[in-house]
């Protein structure tokens, strides 16, 4: 294989990883969006809580994986405690309370994090048996952990479609994303798929952060940026849908990785522009079937 | 807009008088402000970061501008002081409001800060707007003390051009011939990226490929893959804080870490080491401070600092410290007399002293003359390798008191 080949075909592995990684971001926003019609701005301090409770039980038990064993369950308890106290009385509301109420939550969860942990940078060491390279080609190597990284993601997105897909609570989620007062109507509990939804969304976010947290390294305001471009892959793919925010995370990973190398100049706008081009042509995203 | 023209003309006036009536009345007369009664307290405003990414830098100036003042007696020239702390966020947008909140509405005598460029930058045009004084802690924009210096404008740090540019001596030194330069799009980084190619290239050396991310940006994985294509000889990263931390672990992780080395300014490594862990270690970096420098200075500063604040020394520790010491030589030499204008600005403009970095001269441009220092990272210290570039100062590009 000639050099440029071998280089271009890194890239889109580069691509991909960036891509799957958002994907467990996306998927727990447009899933909250798309079926609670909840705008939760919050979404990526999820993120940061999670690579924070990644930081500090790794530091406690001294391995990630006990730390992600731990800090899953956790998350869980959280979201359904987010969503008993502070979301559920705001269902009925209108949409800007409840970017009120999430951006607020931002601020506090940033507050939080600034008086437990400061506001330093922290590293979180990689378990021993995945601390290597791969080597690839010439002088690159790549990380092995980063692999692992993308298997995992991998297995969620699989896990989540089976979920969607096969189960009856993915039946009420499906039913409930493309109409609301028929599923209720049909005798189901929608309360009971909110929660669910909830807690799964601030999980993916959470577990996001954990994995991403030894590559990625865990600092004040890591959660701001990850959210903005969710949003991208969430309109992109079509609110709602876990297929769309896949595809969408794919190509924004793309998009992204070839603007740096091509395009460096417009490296800031390419998935913007890509954005705007999907909506201009499916102005409901990719897969956003009924325009609410 | 009217209004602050009037006022403007109003207040060059006044300093008009009290330059011409300030000089000649100094000695025998006390000047009018004094008349009232009590000696008024010294207003200094210090606008750094108290929140936010910079929260720690913004903390460390503070405390130790506070220290150096405190070991003089808590005065300046004689007058007591009051301190008007503003939080900037670090955030550019709010930086003219901010400044100017502190110029009009607390009627502070000195401005301090602060330690992002871009807010650097708001408060420059806000003293140049106001004539009023500004010390530069941090932030390293070439254009304050370049194309937009003024008399009532000095830096205690560095300017992004000086670290670099030594580096790009260093790599040319130890044999260098093509390097990658990378950083994030903005100014800073551009400044940073084209100092060190001005070195290297002045030894030979040639900057094959510039690569920049949208900040603030830490997928890094495509421009390793492009590093690894191109192949040169060292790279030169611009990065701090939390994207230095993993541009140095991913650098690492993608393997290049053992065939191209990485160099960069004392930013890739400082307040970092901890978290980079074994991915730093030997990197080398130059900056106008380093660890183990063995100046008597440097390690009573030190101790000092840690009684203090409780908390270990670091740069910006040293820049606010001596921010406090450029205070104590201006405000001595006029007697705390602030409105002596010129004698202030050239009482601080000839000020010598012993820094805890070395010994601390300014340009004619208001930067520090300085010696820019090779380190290198071993455990959690950068470690003072020897002399990179000595006497460095600023070029000062279109800076017309230069």
């Amino acid at each position: 294989m000639s050099d440029s080949l071998v280089f271009f075909l890194i890239q889109v592995l580069n691509g991909v990883q960036y891509g799957l990684l958002l994907f467990l971001v996306a998927s727990g926003l447009t899933l909250v969006f798309g079926i609670m019609g909840v705008i939760n701005l919050a979404h990526g301090s999820f993120y940061m809580l999670g690579a924070y409770l990644a930081y500090a039980l790794t530091q406690l038990t001294g391995n990630l994986f006990f730390a992600v064993l731990l800090a899953v369950p956790l998350a869980i308890v959280f979201g359904l405690a987010l969503e008993a106290l502070l979301f559920r009385p705001l269902y009925a509301r209108d949409h800007l309370y409840q970017v009120l109420l999430t951006y607020g939550l931002i601020l506090a969860l940033e507050e939080t994090r600034s008086l437990v942990f400061g506001d330093d940078v922290h590293g979180v060491a990689l378990p021993r048996w995945l601390d290597f390279s791969i080597h690839l080609t010439g002088a690159l190597s790549y990380p092995a952990y980063r692999l692992f990284m993308s298997a995992m993601c991998l297995v969620i997105a699989g896990g989540l479609w089976l979920l969607i897909q096969k189960t009856r609570l993915g039946m009420a989620i499906r039913a409930g994303a493309s109409n609301r007062e028929m599923v209720q109507s049909l005798g189901i509990d929608i309360a009971w798929v909110y929660r669910a939804v909830f807690a799964l969304g601030v999980a993916l976010a959470a577990f996001a952060g954990m994995i991403a947290a030894p590559v990625a390294s865990v600092f004040p305001g890591m959660g701001n940026q990850i959210l903005i471009i969710s949003f991208v892959v969430v309109v992109i793919g079509g609110i709602g849908s876990i297929k769309g925010a896949f595809l969408g995370s794919l190509l924004i990973g793309l998009a992204d990785t070839f603007g740096q190398v091509f395009a460096p100049q417009l490296a800031g706008m390419t998935v913007y522009v890509l954005m705007a081009a999907v909506l201009v042509w499916r102005p409901a995203g990719l897969f956003g079937g009924n325009a609410r | 807009m009217t209004i602050e023209t009037k006022n403007a003309g109003r207040r060059r006036v006044l300093k008009g008088l009290a330059a011409g009536a300030g000089a000649a009345a100094a000695a025998s007369f006390l000047p009018a402000r004094f008349a009232i009664g009590q000696q008024a307290r010294l207003r200094l405003g210090l606008m750094l970061p108290y929140t936010g990414t910079y929260a720690a830098l913004g903390k460390n100036i503070d405390d130790a501008l506070r220290l150096a003042i405190n070991e003089k007696g808590g005065k300046l020239g004689g007058r007591a002081i009051d301190y008007i702390t503003l939080d900037d966020e670090s955030d550019p947008s709010k930086g003219a409001d901010n400044a100017n909140k502190l110029v009009t509405g607390s009627k502070v005598d000195f401005m301090i800060g602060t330690v992002h460029s871009g807010v650097v930058m708001a408060m420059v045009k806000v003293a140049r707007d106001t004539d009023t004084m500004l010390i530069i802690p941090n932030g390293g924009v070439g254009a304050a003390t370049g194309a937009l210096c003024a008399p009532n404008i000095f830096r205690t740090s560095f300017s992004n051009w000086q670290p670099a540019y030594a580096m790009g001596k260093v790599a040319v030194a130890e044999g260098r011939k093509t390097a990658v330069v990378i950083s994030w799009d903005y100014a800073a980084g551009k400044e940073s990226t084209d100092a060190f190619s001005q070195g290297f290239a002045e030894g030979g050396g040639q900057t094959v490929k510039q690569l920049f991310l949208p900040f603030p940006n830490v997928e890094f994985q495509p421009l390793l893959t492009e590093i690894a294509a191109t192949k040169p000889d060292v790279v030169y990263a611009f990065f701090a804080g939390a994207g230095a931390v993993k541009f140095v672990k991913d650098y690492a992780g993608a393997g290049l870490g053992s065939s191209i080395p990485l160099v960069g300014p004392g930013f890739l490594t400082d307040g970092t080491l901890e978290a980079q862990g074994d991915a730093a270690q030997g990197l080398e970096t130059t900056l106008h401070y380093a660890d183990g420098l063995k100046f008597p200075k440097d390690i009573g500063f030190r101790e000092a600092f840690k009684r203090a604040a409780g908390r270990d020394a670091d740069v910006y520790a040293v820049q606010g410290y001596d921010t406090g010491t450029l205070l104590i030589s201006g405000l001595t030499a006029v007697k705390g007399d602030v409105k002596a204008r010129k004698a202030l600005v050239g009482a601080m403009e000839k000020t010598v002293f012993n820094s805890p970095r070395g010994k601390f001269t300014l340009s004619k441009a208001h930067n520090p003359v300085q010696d820019i220092y090779l380190r290198k990272a071993q455990g959690l210290q950068n470690l003072f390798v020897r002399v990179a570039v000595k006497d460095l100062a600023d070029p000062a590009t279109g800076c017309s008191m230069a």
